[in-house]
């Protein structure tokens, strides 16, 4: 994938790469550039996602950040179907920040939510079909002929005792047509690429090593800078002594920005250097006394309080009293830092009227926003260029764009193009987590077990209070808070949901599944606790309840069925399942676990999910596996804690994730639909660790209601 | 200045000899297929062959490479070709960020280079220091299987 924006400056240019019209501004492999001239070809740009060149060279353009989800092949695979071209044949480059590219709904463009196939299922298949029609009267007009004798096909036009016109030999003649209002879309039953299993259009470049990443990108005569952030959050420089780091070879400037002090150096080891080389005195105020452990405590008081409703349904007090047996439990979980495997970076080149900003981010239109901002520039003088994400996760959107705006008052300073660099430390220490949360849980059953009230309170920081985006709190709850409890699934008369939003130093995000990364542990744990506490089967019980929820159903029914629940298992294993929506699909997972002295085995997890209708299965599967993996490393090691203020975490080996040897083995059932394509790359995530503990108290008779499991003294393989 | 022989070709760099090999390779050599991860051997990303056996570059002072061949994911197969593992990875659609990448491929190509038909537990202990944060080791495992039995086939 490349970047369409256009660099004007001319020292991009010297070194820019021109292909088939699209500048690329930074570095490509010598081979990869094929040298024409800007605008040389006119090519038929029917909207801002397509452009067919003379040469017949199909270019779409993506307006989604590929971080792994696979989006830049899902779309242009939409875009193929339409448009009657082979998809291995189209170019795909990243699209520059434009309000044609925005959410249609939600006027930002931005990649998250899991809302990429969703929300551009309709307007790039009619994209396409609007370039076909267009290119079908074109040849009807070269040919005179009426339109209705004419088909399109593998990028061509084919029509009776005609020689084909490629697409190519159409550009002028279509680029005269009118755009048609009304293109008609395709049956689904006339699908040729859409619901295909279909590899990655990217793979080639990632095992090759000629993918650009954020970090790869590259101008003529540009700095690397690390930042000395504070240790603890929110402290300021009390007194700087660089003049060591200044002695350092390389080092070009050492400079206090807003965030900490940047040591900008002609390389990332001189600059690491300088960095190490830093005498610093940090003033740090209240962000000192943040300790993890008296925080679970204030929440675990606050949980026993009255929070703001986020739903009520029936009388949960008077159902509770009558309850023939009353539950309750407590749970909770840690910060969570994202950890992609690419580290933070951001390469800014200011010029007086100008900002080009190079980097992976999920945020375009914020970032343009908060980099304008800083670097005193309106939003349409600066130029993001989108290059791979060496994963997101939701780290690479900020609401503040902290990594963006740092890096341009970095490069303002340095008065040169400048790379900020962030190291695995910086990243698991530079805070923006996951938010701790406490669950306060209690039911009420029924003579026969059946719950007849339930009571959720949820205590935890807000991702959105006190940030740009504020403005999406309603009354006082954040809605990704209490996402996946305030939506329960199950039938009970009376349910209650209150929030305690909570404040702290510590800055907090949206972290793969948001919300449903604790309400999705919380709420199928202790609905495993009902059964259990009313002598029933995990899986009937479900079932008995969600009698309402046909597509709950049919992934909990599929994923039991796939995983031979109820089917006896080899000594010393078990079985634990959950089922969860979230981002418009539904999922089901039952996991296989074994313990050998203390090491916890996960052998298998059986998966279904059902995301409407399944653009492409393959990647479908893979984001399963992922989002299972990303969660089963949370579940078994993930925890930041802090004390004193400072994070007590800092590479992979204290903050450790999921290797080779302890990976499970996934299977992936998707159940078939027609229902508009929905979320994948999150709802696999938020049910890892219920389905795991719900399997771990079948082999133990013990509940585990905090995470990580390495607090409980288990081990991983 | 120092010397080595990166990819085939002898290189010259006048930097530092603490410069890690991978900032070498990366910013001196414009190399980026290279992955910065963890910088302190944890992770893998980072992963080159030096004389033939998997090493991390992050931690590799480029004084200990001075006269010795460097291979990186840019040299693994002749230009415009893949080697088999870089095949099986494409076919068995194993990449999703793919930063991780590099390093997963040059693993797997230095095990396949000792192991022709490596056992589970080899395929463990060559591939437990990468980490891939998309979670795509189930894939990886099935690749290097399918890329073993490629190879085998080819030297028969």
């Amino acid at each position: 994938m490349s970047t369409a924006a256009r660099p004007s400056r001319r020292d991009f240019l010297k070194t820019a790469a021109v292909s088939g019209g699209i500048v690329l501004g930074f570095r490509l492999p010598a081979a990869a550039t094929g040298q024409v001239p800007v605008g040389a070809a006119p090519e038929f740009v029917p909207n801002a996602f397509i452009r067919i060149g003379r040469n017949n060279v199909v270019t779409i353009l993506v307006n989604k950040a590929e971080m792994g989800q696979g989006i830049t092949t899902a779309l242009p695979m939409l875009i193929a179907e339409e448009l009657e071209v082979e998809l291995a044949r189209v170019r795909v480059v990243s699209a520059p920040v434009d309000a044609a590219y925005a959410h249609p709904q939600l006027g930002m463009q931005f990649t998250g939510g899991s809302t990429s196939v969703a929300s551009e299922w309709e307007r790039l298949r009619k994209a396409g079909a609007t370039a076909r029609e267009m290119l079908l009267a074109a040849a009807a007009e070269t040919w005179k002929v009426d339109r209705a004798s004419l088909r399109a096909e593998k990028g061509r036009v084919l029509g009776p005792g005609k020689r084909p016109l490629t697409y190519g030999q159409l550009v002028d003649t279509a680029r005269t047509m009118p755009v048609p209002p009304d293109a008609p879309l395709k049956d689904p039953s006339q699908f040729r690429i859409i619901g295909k299993p279909t590899l990655r259009l990217d793979s080639r470049e990632k095992v090759t090593g000629a993918a650009l990443f954020g970090l790869d990108a590259h101008v003529p005569g540009m700095l690397t800078a690390l930042v000395a952030r504070p240790p603890v959050f929110g402290a300021r420089v009390r007194t700087l002594d660089a003049a060591r780091a200044r002695g350092v070879r390389g080092v070009t400037l050492v400079v206090e920005v807003p965030s900490g002090v940047a040591v900008v150096a002609d390389s990332f080891w001189s600059a690491k250097k300088g960095r190490d080389a830093l005498q610093i005195t940090w003033d740090e105020g209240a962000g000192a006394g943040v300790d993890t452990a008296s925080m679970q405590a204030e929440y675990g008081r606050l949980g026993q309080t009255a929070g703001r409703p986020a739903r009520l349904e029936g009388d949960v007090a008077v159902a509770m009293a009558r309850a023939a047996t009353r539950v309750s439990a407590e749970y909770s979980v840690p910060y969570l830092a994202h950890a992609p495997m690419e580290p933070l970076n951001c390469l800014v080149a200011l010029t007086g009227d100008r900002c080009d900003i190079w980097t992976g981010t999920q945020f375009h239109t914020v970032d343009r926003a908060n980099a304008a901002r800083a670097a005193g520039l309106r939003p349409e003088q600066v130029h993001i260029h989108t290059l791979y994400l060496g994963g997101g996760f939701g780290r690479r959107a900020s609401p503040f764009s902290d990594f963006v705006v740092e890096a341009v008052h970095v490069a303002q300073a340095a008065r040169a193009p400048v790379q900020v660099v962030w190291t695995r430390e910086d990243d698991i220490r530079g805070g923006y987590y996951r938010p701790m949360w406490h669950s306060a849980m209690s039911a009420g059953l029924d003579a026969g077990g059946t719950p007849v009230a339930w009571k959720h309170t949820i205590v935890g920081q807000s991702v959105l209070e006190d940030t740009p985006l504020a403005a999406l709190v309603k009354d006082g709850i954040d809605a990704t808070s209490v996402e996946g409890a305030a939506d329960l699934p199950y039938a009970i008369d009376s349910s209650a949901v209150e929030l305690h939003s909570t404040q702290s130093v510590v800055p907090v995000l949206w972290w793969r599944s948001v919300g449903h990364t604790h309400t999705g542990f919380v709420v199928e744990s202790f609905i495993d606790e009902l059964a259990h506490a009313a002598g029933q089967d995990p899986y009937q019980y479900r079932r008995a309840l969600l009698a309402g929820q046909p597509r709950h159903l049919g992934v909990l029914d599929l994923a039991a069925q796939k995983a031979g629940w109820g089917r006896p298992l080899p000594r010393g294993r078990a079985r634990g399942i959950a089922v969860h929506a979230s981002f418009g699909s539904w999922c089901s997972q039952v996991v296989e676990v074994s313990i050998q002295s203390r090491t916890i085995q996960v052998h298998r997890v059986v998966c279904a999910v059902d995301c409407g209708l399944a653009v492409n299965p393959t990647t479908i599967r893979a984001q399963m596996e992922g989002g299972i993996v990303f969660g089963l490393s949370a579940a078994l090691y993930g925890q930041i804690t802090l004390e004193r203020g400072r994070v007590q975490q800092s590479n992979f080996h204290d903050y450790p994730v999921l290797r080779m040897e302890a990976m499970p083995v996934i299977e992936v059932h998707i159940v078939p639909s027609t229902a508009p394509p929905s979320g994948i790359g999150e709802p696999g995530t938020p049910l890892m660790a219920a389905a795991l503990c719900n399997a771990l108290f079948g082999l133990t008779g013990r509940r585990i209601r905090s995470l990580p499991l390495v607090r409980h003294g288990f081990e991983s393989a | 200045m120092t010397a080595l022989i990166v990819n085939g070709r002898r290189v010259t760099v006048a930097v530092d000899a603490d410069k890690p090999l991978l900032w070498v390779l990366r910013e001196d050599l414009h190399l980026t297929g290279t992955k910065f991860g963890c910088g302190v051997a944890l992770c893998g990303a980072c992963t080159v062959h030096v004389d033939g056996s998997p090493v991390r570059s992050c931690v590799t002072p480029l004084a200990a490479v001075q006269g010795r061949r460097v291979l990186t994911i840019e040299g693994l197969a002749p230009a415009g070709r893949l080697h088999p593992v870089q095949q099986a990875w494409v076919e068995q659609d194993v990449p999703q960020c793919g930063y991780c990448q590099s390093g997963q491929v040059m693993s797997a190509a230095a095990l396949l280079a000792r192991h022709t038909s490596p056992t589970d537990a080899d395929i463990d202990a060559a591939m437990s220091g990468n980490i891939c944060r998309c979670g795509t080791y189930q894939r990886i495992r099935a690749a290097i299987r399918q890329a073993a039995a490629q190879m085998v086939k080819k030297r028969r």
